[in-house]
């Protein structure tokens, strides 16, 4: 199991965070929580893509994605945090599940 | 060798972290565990020749998005121990979902015999200047759709965020 | 007999034959494994652990000292004499001080957080030591006991091409100590604290990043056009300004004051410091962020404080004061003997000493902002003018004008700042002003309906 470093060890510690960061999303009834959940998706995705560029490509793409992808994230947690504080004012807590108002 | 060890090093505090970040009531202490992801995410950058991307991950990720989401917790929490734990049913089917999938991505990436470079090759570093040559000439479009993005956060953000007059 | 039992109860004589002895030791050993030593030396991957070694017992020094320092400077611009009993001029203080921290008693208070309240003061503290790393003290040199031409050594722990983003980096992790210290200790003061450094943080980045582009493309434009990527090496920072025959000097500073005072600014903030130190407003918060802590944990707080403004002084000294270059000093920038690298570092550590004194002066002589102050300079002055100033040197870059022009824009951004400053007096802040005028029509309405009746 202890083999030489390649693109494989890469997919299977990306996997896993992925699959953390599921767990996280579908477990926190904080919405930051959540909010921490897509971090870890998001960097889950990140070691692929640079696992790929180091392996496969051997050029710079795979970072490059990367960076985009770092960026949305700052864009959307940006976002998300405006609209939790938006929430937290109307609802008084951060709790996801008491969001349900819209609920027939 | 010393690279294997390395790798192993920092996919163990990634993991752990992670796990902490899963497993952890408190908000505050989840958000201290991604940052160890963070931290050993970028580390792994490092290792994989991909120095600008770590730098970035820890300036842009660790030292910006962080610090917005630890800020965002202190303005939404009425009392610093206050957890909402999941339901049982939620957790246990959160699991049963999150086991299946480790299993099959990993079943998935094991199967595929994965086309790699020569090793040797592998040495050669990124520069940073190909890295930003490419941003300003193949990928300029998405560079620019980025930063019109960013803009459209940006007033989006404040707009929500703005106080009620 | 009774001769040797005289010295060994003497105290200054026995003190004597202790240091004679040892020395003798030591230096046998030296002698015994000079070749040994001087090989150790003269390896890049050796000396620079060494050097690593050596720049961390200075640091901590130094950070010690600068402790007494402003205490002394504290003392002397509010008149009073400062320590003074511990040694002569109080110069063994930090020793009985750092003996009282070690000493005192520990207390983690019950209702913190007590993983994060541990881990806070120690991020604090790696995170501001870590940046040391890329600094470049020396430059290139040989021993004396090395070949005229085998390869110079760097006196520089890592020589990474984007040391200039990871110092960024670095000092942008240096808010999670006060953030998470403020968290863990669960009091309400230690959590203003928190919020307040959290915002004044990531809103001072962004001029620093500015100016420190601003930095990076002028050097970029100095440098040699086959040599122009080292703009990201702080070596190669220094190397750009170089003093050479075309010109007397060519520090950034000379080219860019107003950017060199905008990154003062911007670094004072950054580490927290006094007039922005609102995260550990005494009057205000009792002590911020690190109410609840004391002795060592305490200390870890302040040690990386100032080891923060150590790195940032080396930062901009890299940058835009010229490293360990001096105007019209060719044999201290180019020699490569193993004394002129302990000139250079003489040079950039007696720089960095001179900006650690105009921190403290500017800390004791200045009152503090409040905080929607703090929030307006960073955004509606240092922003736009760290752009202006980018954007004008970006120009001149793709232009190829003559670098110069930097310096009227430079001024010219100071003039129209200064005449907005004058102009747009506003005291106090919109959110503020729009609460005054909501008062105002609820006390005309009160007013209206008292007098209605009558």
């Amino acid at each position: 199991m202890l083999a030489t470093i390649g693109l494989q060890h890469y997919l299977i510690l990306s996997a896993l965070i992925f699959s953390l960061g599921v767990l996280c999303m579908a477990t926190k009834r904080n919405a930051i929580g959540i909010l921490i959940g897509v971090e870890l998706v998001l960097n889950s995705a990140n070691i692929n893509l640079v696992g790929f560029s180091k392996y496969q490509t051997g050029k710079g793409d795979g970072q490059i994605f990367a960076v985009f992808v770092i960026l949305l994230a700052a864009a959307e947690a940006a976002l998300a945090i405006a609209i939790f504080m938006n929430f937290y004012n109307n609802v008084r807590t951060i709790d996801v599940d008491r969001g349900d108002e819209l609920r027939g | 060798m010393i690279e294997d060890a390395a790798f192993y090093i920092f996919a163990g505090v990634s993991l752990f972290s992670a796990i902490a970040v899963v497993l952890s009531k408190n908000i505050v202490r989840a958000a201290v565990g991604l940052l160890g992801t963070l931290g050993g995410v970028a580390c792994l950058y490092f290792l994989a020749d991909a120095n600008l991307l770590g730098v970035i991950q820890l300036i842009v990720y660790a030292g910006g998005t962080l610090i917005l989401i630890v800020f965002g917790i202190m303005l939404t929490s009425q009392s610093p121990w206050v957890g909402f734990l999941p339901t049982k049913v939620q957790a246990i089917a959160a699991s049963i979902v999150a086991v299946i999938l480790t299993i099959g991505i990993v079943r998935l990436v094991t199967l595929v015999p994965w086309a790699q470079r020569n090793p040797d090759e592998l040495s050669q570093s990124l520069t940073v200047k190909s890295i930003g040559d490419a941003l300003l000439t193949t990928y300029l479009v998405p560079f620019e759709v980025a930063s019109v993005l960013l803009l459209v956060v940006m007033i989006g953000a404040a707009y929500l965020a703005r106080t009620e007059k | 007999m009774a001769l040797i039992r005289a010295i060994i109860k003497h105290p200054i004589l026995s003190g004597l034959l202790a240091v004679t002895i040892g020395g003798i030791v030591v230096l046998t050993l030296i002698v015994a494994f000079l070749d040994q030593i001087k090989w150790v030396l003269s390896d890049q991957f050796w000396f620079s652990n060494i050097l690593s070694l050596a720049i961390f017992g200075g640091i901590m020094t130094a950070v010690a000292y600068c402790i007494l320092l402003e205490r002394k400077i504290s003392a002397w611009i509010q008149d009073r004499y400062g320590p003074n009993r511990v040694g002569p001029l109080g110069l063994l203080q930090p020793l009985a001080d750092g003996v009282k921290l070690l000493l005192k008693e520990d207390i983690t208070p019950g209702h913190v957080d007590k993983a994060l309240f541990v881990l806070a003061p120690f991020m604090m503290f790696v995170v501001a030591l870590i940046g040391f790393a890329v600094v470049p003290w020396g430059g290139t040199f040989r021993w004396p006991w090395m070949d005229a031409d085998a390869t110079p050594l760097v006196a520089q722990v890592a020589s990474i091409d984007i040391a200039v983003i990871y110092l960024l980096a670095v000092g942008s992790m240096g808010v999670y100590g006060v953030v998470l210290g403020g968290w863990a200790s669960n009091n309400k003061y230690a959590f203003y604290g928190a919020m307040r450094a959290a915002a004044q943080m990531i809103s001072y980045e962004i001029p620093l990043g500015l100016v420190v582009l601003t930095a990076v493309i002028t050097v970029g434009y100095l440098l040699p056009v086959d040599h122009a990527m080292d703009c990201l090496r702080l070596e190669g920072a220094v190397a750009a300004q170089a003093p050479h025959a075309a010109s007397w000097t060519m520090w950034v500073v000379f080219y860019h004051p107003v950017a060199a005072l905008l990154m003062f600014i911007a670094a004072l903030a950054e580490a927290n410091r006094a007039p922005f130190d609102l995260a550990e407003a005494e009057q205000e918060l009792i002590g911020g962020f690190h109410t609840e802590y004391s002795a060592m944990k305490w200390a870890m707080f302040f040690l990386g404080e100032y080891a923060h403004m150590i790195t940032s002084s080396a930062f901009m000294v890299c940058l835009f004061w010229g490293g360990y270059h001096l105007p019209y000093c060719t044999w201290l920038s180019t020699d490569e003997s193993a004394l002129a690298m302990l000139c250079r570092i003489g040079v950039i550590g007696a720089k960095i000493a001179i900006f650690i004194g105009a921190y403290m002066v500017v800390r004791w002589s200045l009152p503090r902002f409040r905080f929607d102050q703090l929030m307006r300079l960073a955004w509606k002055s240092l922003v736009p003018m760290g752009l202006v100033i980018l954007a004008a040197q970006v120009l001149i870059v793709y232009y190829g004008w003559p670098q110069w022009i930097s310096i009227v824009v430079n001024l010219g951004v100071l003039v129209l700042a200064a005449i907005a400053s004058l102009t747009n007096a506003m005291p106090i802040s919109g959110r503020q002003q729009s609460l005054l005028i909501k008062e105002k029509a609820a006390r005309e309405k009160e007013y209206e309906l008292q007098h209605a009746g009558v």
